[in-house]
């Protein structure tokens, strides 16, 4: 994938926003590239990229939470200049939390995201319950544009049906994606899937399951 | 079958509810259970329902009390700090023979806790959920589908047997995403229809009903107390619930409810990889708690081991129901920390089957 260098990932919750930002973070990682994480999640404290420190120290990715993330404080606390990261040399990531709820987190950033080249893309599952129809996802975008004063610049499909997921998830939610990305006007970047399931599918963007449930430890 | 969504589990309980034809939502926010009222806010409406937020937890089991006395499936939710505050109303609602359901989605305790996942509710929902001599409906769910299965299932009965459910799930369920189906449910007793105990209005045709609890008279709160009894008894013979895998020849059983029991499913099937002969029980129905299939599970073993998000409280239930014919261990992890499937097999490995 082609990235600004500012990328800020927004969503419906479980949308797959941060999984999708931990690829994105190690595909640039492995580039070579320096790549900053921001896990600007203010709205829920379970689940989130926060959760992925050990993996990326391993790959040289740097992580910045909010400063209460993984504790018992669920407020909403932001204690870091998203500036001065983006003064630094590299690309940065920033992991929003669900809905226009989570995205009002970006308004403080706009002045920094106006001085850097910066793309807003919007996950879409087409199987998540309140967005399953393209006029949901369409008016979700809206809101969460809404919120954050920022237009979006381009549409991920990130449909999956979690641990269920199989070859024709993806293929069944092509025709939704087409329909969101034509409906907002917007390019479809990618079309998220399993390497596995990548063949013949256009704006294939392969991507590992790095959120996983607790007792799929033994598994693999 | 029907459509597959990816659900959070607390939005699930939600929609689940209004699909078994829950007409009133009262509820006071709290994490981890919030999105149950959020979800809710937005779709009550839309379905010509009520969502109201209350100004406490007390206000809100309060209305709960009012309008389930009206014979409409009504619901509250929170989590544990919440319930405790509840338990007043609960009791009211006990004795006064009014079905409803009410979600505790667990979170670490004692006092304010924290946020993280934890099972430390288990004796408060079995044996002291308010005052005086009463129990509630209480079911345990272990995945998101389970979760929304268990909605209609807990209205149902609620209403039948006119007593409160509880739908005990923890952090860990309320906030995961899981794939989930809603098949087509026959709602049976929405409404007042069916329900003549019912304070719907007589409209001058009828005598009128009364939703009481207070009796002025011992022996008719005693004969009420011992009639709400003898139905508790037909709830245990016919509604009792346990899943068992791996138990035929098992030397080794676990006992876990819950997210813990998935956790624990996962360290029996690594130990059976292993060539180790160990089983797994999960009480679906914590009351009325499954004493027969526990023993029944049990027969072969030559221990137990209890698991669960606490300093230990199910595992007092189970060492009752086995009535000290096996030695019965303990693994738990508290505070909002989640046991790993590792950490049970370790322990597992470590009993080995001994008598």
């Amino acid at each position: 994938m082609e990235y600004s260098k500012v990328t800020i990932v927004t969503g419906h919750y479980g949308s797959g926003k941060t999984n999708i930002s931990v690829n994105m973070a190690l595909e640039l990682a492995k580039r070579g590239e320096k790549v900053t994480v921001v896990d600007l999640d203010i709205v829920n404290p379970y689940f989130r990229t926060a959760d992925f420190e050990e993996l990326f120290k391993s790959h040289d990715v740097t992580l910045t939470v909010p400063m209460y993330a993984n504790s018992n404080l669920d407020i909403p606390a932001l204690n870091f200049d998203i500036r001065s990261i983006a003064d630094k040399e590299g690309y940065i990531i920033i992991d929003v939390g669900g809905d226009d709820e989570g995205a009002k987190a970006l308004g403080r950033y706009l002045p920094v995201f106006k001085n850097h080249d910066t793309t807003m893309l919007y996950v879409i599952n087409c199987y998540r319950y309140l967005t399953k129809e393209p006029d949901e996802a369409l008016q979700l975008m809206k809101d969460i544009e809404f919120a954050s004063g920022l237009k979006c610049g381009g549409i991920i499909n990130n449909s999956n049906l979690g641990n269920e997921t199989d070859e024709d998830t993806m293929k069944n939610s092509l025709a939704y994606a087409k329909a969101v990305s034509e409906a907002a006007g917007l390019p479809l970047v990618a079309n998220c899937c399993k390497a596995e399931y990548c063949e013949g599918i256009e704006k294939a963007y392969p991507v590992e399951v790095y959120v996983k449930k607790l007792w799929e430890e033994f598994e693999n | 079958m029907a459509e597959k969504s990816l659900m959070k589990g607390n939005e699930a309980l939600a929609e689940a509810a209004i699909r078994a034809g829950c007409k009133c939502f009262f509820g006071y926010p709290i994490t981890p259970q919030t999105e149950i009222s959020a979800y809710l806010s937005k779709r009550m409406p839309k379905v010509g329902g009520v969502f109201l937020q209350a100004e406490s937890e007390v206000a809100a089991i309060n209305m709960v009390y009012g309008c389930a006395g009206s014979g409409i499936r009504c619901m509250t939710s929170s989590s544990s700090p919440g319930i405790s505050l509840k338990t007043e109303g609960i009791s009211y609602i006990a004795g006064a023979d009014l079905p409803c359901v009410i979600i505790n989605v667990q979170r670490g305790g004692p006092g304010l806790g924290g946020i993280q996942p934890s099972q430390a509710d288990y004796w408060q929902v079995t044996h002291a959920l308010g005052h005086g001599d009463f129990h509630a409906l209480v079911f345990a769910p272990a995945s998101v589908q389970e979760m929304v299965d268990t909605v209609t299932k807990a209205f149902d009965l609620a209403d039948e047997y006119r007593m409160p459910a509880v739908i005990l799930a923890d952090g860990l369920l309320g906030q995961m995403m899981e794939p989930v189906a809603f098949e087509d449910v026959e709602i049976k007793m929405s409404d007042a229809s069916n329900k003549p105990w019912a304070a719907s209005g007589h409209g001058g045709k009828r005598k009128h009903t009364i939703i009481n609890s207070l009796y002025l008279k011992p022996d008719e709160l005693e004969n009420t107390v011992r009639e709400r009894f003898a139905r508790y008894e037909d709830v245990k013979a016919k509604h009792t619930e346990a899943v068992c895998d791996y138990c035929d020849d098992a030397e080794t059983v676990v006992i876990a409810y819950g997210s813990t029991a998935r956790l624990a499913k996962s360290a029996v099937e690594a130990a059976r990889k292993e060539g180790i002969k160990a089983g797994i029980v999960r009480p679906v129905t914590l009351w009325p708690f499954p004493v027969n299939e526990i023993n029944e599970a049990c027969k072969n073993a030559k221990n137990v081991l209890v698991v669960e998000m606490s300093m230990g409280q199910m595992v007092e239930d189970v060492k009752l129901a086995l009535n000290c014919s096996k030695p019965v261990e303990f693994y738990g992890r508290t505070g909002g920390i989640i046991p790993k499937p590792a950490e049970i097999l370790a322990k597992i490995k470590e009993m080995g089957g001994k008598n």
